[in-house]
């Protein structure tokens, strides 16, 4: 399956998991109650460098992961220049354009692997509540493989509404796939419970 | 036990599908997506403790690098928007959801499912996701209410009433698999 991380190795690449994603906690406990418009568009250049530190594909990806929240932004400025507070309404796009940067360059130097092995061990103290993390490794595991399975149902599903009849595509598939996808569970269970089950 | 993790892992999966799904267009020209309606199936399917887990291996996922969701956003960036509150409110919705399930579990699926999904998917949600808006832009309620609430509300309220007939449907199928009724 797709993921956000970018394949090509960097030097941001091989910084353990656990310190960006430190880093980046630190920098948003810093920057959310910061309003000085000077600072964020300096932090700004200073993620800008960052992700431009990873090469041409992986500044065009970190623009495209940008792409989403301009949107928002569009909604926010124009709603603070219509009650006419546009400082106000600068300074959170800034501080939201400032924080999304970093988060995502944090996601697209880390590996999926990575992140969840770290998930995995940040939570193992659960064990001592009765939680092994090998059970939530396993949740992990399981939704990942059912995604595209189900991903791939729903488009045939779609598929065969459209075959059927030329209304647009709506909620009418939705009770099937979850339907199919409870049986599945069904089956997949048994399956766990004969392997010698779940711990 | 298995049954459990299974059905938690698989939920999780469905939302993730349902965000693959072309959006719908309302009549307003505002577009929605089924993936809130995801949610809010976990909490009428699943009961409120294990729908709020499915909830939260989703999130998980979404910030480990997976982009699930609808629009295929991902990564931990969509958690630092000023409309993260309502990803942190999607688990409390799917719990409120699945405790009202419960607490209407004397009337016909269908319509206990509507009603809760109204309640948990769509009132929760937004107790949690309006104040997170206000707390990270510093806008007043009403500013709030119009640039984070009122644009996605006519969507929500058709996905609910679809998530308790979609309920209704799956209890028909599988009376079993309801397990917020079981």
């Amino acid at each position: 399956m797709l993921s956000l991380t970018l394949e090509r190795q960097s030097w941001a690449h091989r910084i353990p998991v656990g310190w960006k994603l430190a880093a980046l906690c630190g920098l948003t406990f810093f920057v959310f109650p910061l309003e000085n418009i000077a600072l964020l568009t300096l932090g700004i250049g200073g993620v800008g460098l960052l992700c431009a530190s990873l090469g041409r594909v992986g500044f065009t990806a970190s623009l495209r992961g940008l792409r989403p929240i301009l949107w928002f932004a569009v909604i926010i400025l124009g709603y603070h220049l219509l009650v006419g507070r546009i400082g106000q309404g600068l300074g959170i796009v800034l501080r939201m354009l400032l924080l999304v940067g970093a988060a995502n360059f944090v996601t697209m130097t880390s590996r999926l692997s990575d992140m969840m092995n770290w998930v995995i061990w940040a939570l193992s103290p659960l064990r001592r509540l009765g939680i092994p993390p090998e059970r939530i490794a396993l949740a992990f595991a399981l939704m990942i493989r059912f995604t595209p399975v189900l991903g791939q149902r729903a488009a045939h599903l779609a598929q065969a509404w459209r075959a059927r009849s030329n209304r647009r595509v709506g909620v009418g598939i939705v009770a099937p796939l979850a339907v199919s996808a409870l049986d599945d569970a069904d089956h997949v269970a048994e399956a766990l419970r004969a392997r010698g089950g779940v711990r | 036990m298995e049954r459990n993790i299974v059905y938690i892992a698989v939920f999780a999966a469905v939302i993730a599908a349902l965000g693959l799904l072309p959006k719908l267009t309302l009549i307003s020209g505002i577009p929605i997506t089924a993936q809130s309606m995801g949610i809010m199936l976990c909490g009428t399917i699943l009961g409120a403790r294990k729908g709020a887990l499915a909830v939260i291996l989703f999130l998980a996922l979404v910030a480990l690098g997976l982009p699930l969701l609808a629009g295929g956003r991902g990564g931990l960036g969509v958690f630092t928007t000023p409309w993260a509150g309502f990803l942190f409110g999607f688990p409390v919705a799917a719990f409120a959801t699945g405790l009202m399930m419960r607490w209407l579990r004397g009337a016909r699926v269908g319509v206990s499912a509507g009603i809760a999904a109204v309640v948990g998917g769509i009132g929760v949600l937004y107790a949690v996701a309006v104040p997170y808006y206000m707390a990270m832009t510093g806008a007043g309620l009403v500013d709030a209410i119009v640039t984070a609430m009122l644009p996605f509300l006519a969507g929500d309220l058709v996905k609910a009433v679809a998530a308790g007939a979609i309920t209704g449907a799956i209890h028909k199928a599988r009376p079993r698999a309801v397990m917020s009724r079981a």
